[in-house]
């Protein structure tokens, strides 16, 4: 189990999406899930390891690492890629329940060709267009959420190489230095620019779809008229 | 062997379920399995170099940390994923002995194996009940064996060969809590699932019982609701969406992937 299986179910999703969505997904693989796997990953590999404090009292080091990193960048992205990619699951759902009830209604009689029903595409329209813009909606909110927590738990974006610590047991304030801050920074500001990008595709995937309706229901009013 | 053996498992339960049984597949892939293992392995790795005393003397780290960590939370958190996870195993096999007899007596036994009536509700009703409990047993784990679900930054040890009252430091006491608290509410958020499926299937079979024998009492014969498996009977009232096995989510990715879905 790992982020494969997620790629796995999202990339059914991917069928049922406009094309925004769909450049949504792969920039969250390639620039998103793959970043973090095969480079993040090991740039936060030594952090505690690495990171040094100029004191001999044990336990200070501890201390402050924990004081100043309370939750490390990297388990927050991938609590942040778990819950940006769960929305589309909803999605995903609705997909599900309505081929059932087109199944339901061919056992009952009506003639749908099951071949077809399996490979078609179902069209955003009706429930399953508030279904999918809710999801939209819910993506670009725990984006945003995350962003503030990054900013809010770690005083901006930007990795220090040192932190003066005075937290007990350490005898007074004391210099701790973070192992590698400048690569971190860099990641830290690339998986910041990545998350504005989705959220700017989600954005304008949601005016997309309610330009849409909108259009399609001023096209109906005057069909009527 | 790995989680991903959990992981087919649980595809091929899903087939069987209900519609609260998938969401509660999607809660335990997505937030406690896939949660463990892009995150919160990697925070208790090295949990034993990193738990450090204030003192030289040999010996001491060690006994400390297994005193204050019997057995690490992770092991626990990996411990009950598993059991959670194998009471489907009692359907999947129950749907396996089904087919089975299908095959040997050459003839249809059961309206569908895979659909839930007869004896296969109960064993179904037994998983939830099941799962229901091991997941109440280990929070009572955690919480007895760690005082609660707080991590504290640092422990007091005077174990031998420790000379006398020794502090030890915990390594990211505040990160470890966080995970902790998430495994917490997941936990809770799947007996929540659990007991909602459970009351949904008891009311449901009790309700189309009793409905069966309303009908057949005005028609002068008794009833025996037991017998609901088998094809003789009639078909069952019509039931909404939600409760019919053949739901699938469709969620094989496209492009030719070979791997299981989860979601299927």
């Amino acid at each position: 189990m790992d982020w494969g299986s997620l790629q796995a179910i999202l990339g059914g999703v991917n069928k049922h999406s406009t094309s925004i969505g769909k450049i949504w997904l792969t920039v969250l693989f390639i620039f998103r899930i793959m970043i973090l796997v095969v480079a993040a990953e090991r740039v936060w590999g030594d952090e505690q390891q690495d990171f040094v404090c100029n004191t001999l009292q044990p336990g200070c080091r501890n201390v402050c690492y924990d004081h100043f990193f309370p939750i490390s960048h990297i388990r927050l992205w991938a609590l942040q890629l778990i819950f940006v990619s769960t929305p589309a699951l909803l999605v995903a759902m609705h997909v599900a329940y309505t081929r059932h009830e087109k199944k339901r209604r061919f056992r009952n009689g009506e003639k749908i060709d099951i071949e077809e029903l399996k490979n078609e595409k179902i069209h955003i329209r009706g429930p399953l267009w508030w279904t999918y813009t809710s999801s939209i909606f819910f993506r670009i909110i725990f984006e945003a959420v995350f962003m503030y927590v990054f900013y809010y738990m770690y005083d901006g974006y930007q990795m220090p190489r040192l932190v003066k610590c005075d937290a007990w047991p350490c005898p007074n304030v004391v210099d701790c230095f973070v192992s590698r801050p400048t690569e971190k920074t860099t990641f830290t500001i690339f998986m910041l620019a990545v998350s504005g990008i989705c959220m700017t595709l989600n954005l304008a995937e949601l005016c997309y779809l309610v330009a849409k309706i909108c259009m399609k229901q001023s096209r109906k009013t005057a069909a009527l008229k | 062997m790995s989680w991903a053996f959990l992981r087919d498992l649980l595809s091929g339960v899903n087939k069987y379920s209900t519609g609260i049984g998938r969401i509660w597949v999607a809660v335990v892939f997505i937030f406690r399995l896939l949660v463990y293992v892009a995150a919160a392995e990697n925070i208790w790795k090295y949990e034993h170099d990193e738990f450090e005393c204030n003192i030289k003397q040999p010996g001491c780290e060690n006994v400390c940390f297994d005193h204050f960590f019997p057995v690490s939370h992770i092991r626990l958190w990996a411990l009950q994923l598993i059991l959670v996870s194998t009471p489907s195993l009692l359907v999947v096999f129950h749907v396996a002995y089904r087919e089975n007899r299908e095959k040997k007596h050459n003839q249809k036994l059961y309206k569908s194996p895979g659909e839930i009536d007869g004896g296969l509700l109960y064993t179904y009703l037994i998983s939830l009940v099941l799962k229901t409990g091991f997941e109440i047993v280990f929070l009572i784990l955690f919480y007895k064996l760690y005082n609660g679900f707080q991590i504290p930054h640092l422990v007091k040890c005077d174990v031998r060969p420790c000379p006398n009252t020794v502090d030890c430091y915990i390594s990211k006491p505040t990160e470890k809590m966080i995970f902790l608290y998430f495994l917490v509410a997941t936990s809770c958020l799947c007996i929540v699932l659990n007991l909602s499926e459970l009351s949904y299937l008891i009311c449901k079979y009790s309700v189309k019982c009793y409905l069966k024998r309303y009908t057949k009492k005005h028609r002068g014969s008794t009833s025996d609701c037991h017998k609901s498996g088998t094809i003789s009977h009639r078909r069952a009232a019509a039931a909404g969406p939600v409760h019919d096995s053949s739901l699938s989510l469709p969620l094989n990715a496209e492009g030719g992937h070979e791997k299981i879905s989860p979601l299927t």
